[in-house]
């Protein structure tokens, strides 16, 4: 029973981080079909935040805050940067213009920062531990699957009832009839970008909470959590994008329990074969949503 | 092979042999070097281009292949006596099982197109972004595999003692393979099909391309070619970890593809040239920067940022690259027509 609820926490608090990170990834695929290479750096942005407004002698959340405007000023950029001028142009010119700009923004971080760790500073509930129905569990992933199911909660009505999210959802399904409709284009996909930017913020907060330090290649992880859980659940789908992250945080800590130790360096493959598995199942991913290639 | 083609081959036939003539008139060891590394790129390059440029997918996972390549030679053709100390816990029969660099090349390259072709079958149905992304997480895998598997790579330490059986006349003369390869390879009945594919996939399609197969094969000899290059690097540089088969590889190797143009195999060549003779220039401004004192800390990644500007500079201006769609030969040989009437 133990094992059972410290099993739940721990998915739960994986898959909540994993769900944001992947929705993040998801909001800006489903309007752009593009796919943003730079999403991982945003994670990398609000750790530097972090470290830097460190000393500063704010109070922890302002920090924060500063840090997560950050990662939302740099999402935007991305879409001026990498997006904009080569949007309507090809699916590949657009990978590659954001993998050069998500490598521009980590080597920056080696030149100008350090190749070496730093330390960000983390309130202290985030290192506390609560015990929870007989099983000990450390604060952060309390806070993780609070947070996260409360940004999801207020995502998913936003979508549903304000101007801007039901823009957004028309922009996803006919972006060209929308903006028949009196949509603006630009500022429909750069609040993408800024919604993006606020969830790899969030996502970061959390992240780093856990690992306590940045370092110019910390965006790598979430990034690629982001892509196969987006795959897993649906290119398309917001509601796919949190399936496929909670699935994947469920196998990855089903695969921690179950492993022995020497065939647990190698958990990503195993991951990565479920992955394939799937997709041989379902070429489209779990959820399917509207499909168009519109963009401009 | 129409005219055009065969004009195409000779200029790039050209280019590789002045690229292992040059050098040697000179005489000097750095720059014969730089040459041979450059022909090894080529390898990489023309390789990725094979599936990349006919199949219109960008593939991550290329760099990965190397990895196979380089792993399975070194695996095979370190000398016995150095194995023990180099792999000491390596499996029964290849721990005495010695082949020359030449036979260890071919098999690592066979090797890595037998992962692929394993691999790889299931992803060959996605398109567009999904592919991408997939092929993305497979490099990763690849990396991880080849990062913990200490048994056969000695773990991510460096694996040391490759014998050194690279010199230019051999990465010149496989970089010339390579690029006919490409070329025939393009003008195949599953090369135009996969073009056609590229260009329209539903069309391609309605007209009975079996689109997943097509590319399946192309993918098979991308991997294999790579396999070959990994080696050849391998017994270049003699020592090396599993970090050199990383993003920062393939960052290089994509943005030689994309600057030059990834539609053509005479793309793929000049972007090779053009990006490693700049990024020689950059890296020794870069190490004269940091010898001259003039930073406290060492000055890293200079290089890295002037090719992601390059690339994004080069997707603003002209989205195909230097050779967006026509090679060389067909190119010049309108020109010379045009001009006579």
């Amino acid at each position: 029973m133990q094992t059972l609820i410290q099993f739940t926490i721990d998915v739960l608090s994986l898959g909540g981080a994993y769900a944001l990170m992947a929705l993040g990834l998801v909001i800006v695929y489903g309007i752009l079909k593009l796919v943003n290479f730079a999403y991982g750096e945003l994670i990398m942005v609000t750790g530097y935040g972090l470290f830097l407004v460190n000393g500063s002698g704010l109070p922890w959340i302002v920090m924060a805050a500063i840090a997560v405007c950050i990662a939302i000023a740099t999402g935007i950029a991305t879409d001026y940067v990498a997006f904009r001028p080569v949007r309507s142009k090809s699916v590949t010119a657009v990978l590659i213009t954001s993998f050069a700009f998500s490598t521009i923004l980590q080597n920056a971080a080696l030149l100008f920062i350090s190749p070496r760790p730093r330390n960000v500073p983390l309130p202290d509930f985030f290192s506390q531990t609560v015990e929870f129905a007989g099983v000990i569990v450390p604060a952060r992933n309390l806070i993780t699957i609070v947070a996260s199911i409360l940004l999801l909660v207020v995502f998913a009505w936003a979508m549903k009832k304000t101007v801007l999210g039901i823009a957004m959802r028309a922009a996803a399904t006919q972006f060209r009839m929308a903006r028949m409709l009196g949509v603006p284009a630009n500022l429909i996909i750069s609040s993408a970008f800024a919604i993006s930017g606020f969830f790899a913020g969030v996502v970061a907060l959390l992240w780093i909470g856990r690992i306590g330090s940045v370092t110019p290649g910390i965006g790598m992880e979430p990034l690629l959590v982001a892509f196969i859980a987006t795959v897993i659940g649906g290119m398309r789908s917001l509601q796919g994008a949190v399936l496929g992250g909670f699935l994947l945080a469920f196998v990855n800590t089903g695969l921690n329990y179950t492993l022995p130790q020497q065939l647990l360096e190698f958990r990503d493959a195993f991951t990565f074969t479920l992955v394939i598995l799937i997709l041989l199942w379902r070429p489209d991913g779990l959820i399917r949503g509207p499909a168009t290639g519109q963009r401009t | 092979m129409r005219k055009g083609n065969l004009l195409t081959f000779l200029i790039l036939l050209g280019l590789v042999a002045l690229l292992v003539l040059v050098p040697q008139l000179i005489g000097v060891r750095v720059v014969e070097r730089i040459a041979t590394a450059l022909a090894i790129s080529l390898v990489l390059v023309v390789g990725l281009q094979t599936f990349t440029g006919n199949s219109g997918i960008l593939s991550f996972a290329h760099i990965g292949f190397m990895g196979i390549g380089a792993y399975v030679s070194a695996v095979l053709t370190i000398p016995v006596q150095m194995r023990g100390m180099a792999l000491p816990d390596l499996y029964g029969v290849v721990k005495t099982l010695e082949v020359s660099p030449y036979l260890g090349m071919l098999i690592g390259g066979l090797a890595a197109a037998l992962v692929a072709a394993v691999v790889s079958y299931p992803l060959m149905r996605l398109s567009d972004a999904p592919a991408v992304i997939t092929s993305f997480a497979l490099l990763v895998v690849l990396y991880t595999i080849l990062n913990h598997w200490s048994a056969v790579t000695n773990g991510p330490r460096t694996l040391f003692g490759l014998p050194n059986a690279t010199g230019l006349p051999l990465a010149g003369g496989v970089a010339a393979i390579v690029i006919m390869v490409a070329l025939v390879f393009k003008e195949s009945r599953i090369g135009m099909l996969l073009r056609a594919s590229r260009d329209d996939e539903r069309a391609a399609a309605a007209l009975g391309a079996s689109i997943p197969v097509l590319r399946w094969r192309a993918f098979i000899l991308s991997a294999l070619i790579a396999g070959v290059g990994g080696a050849l690097w391998g017994h270049f540089v003699t020592s090396f970890s599993p970090k050199a088969f990383y993003l920062k590889e393939t960052f290089v190797i994509l943005g030689m593809l994309v600057i030059g143009g990834m539609n053509t195999v005479t793309g793929a060549v000049v972007g090779t040239f053009a990006v490693t003779l700049a990024f020689e220039g950059l890296r020794a401004f870069e190490t004269s920067l940091n010898a001259s004192g003039m930073f406290s800390e060492q000055v890293v990644g200079i290089t890295e940022i002037v090719l992601a500007l390059a690339m994004i500079g080069m997707m603003f201006l002209r989205p195909g690259g230097m050779f967006a769609s026509t090679e060389i030969g067909p190119l010049l040989a309108r020109r010379f027509t045009r001009t006579k009437s």
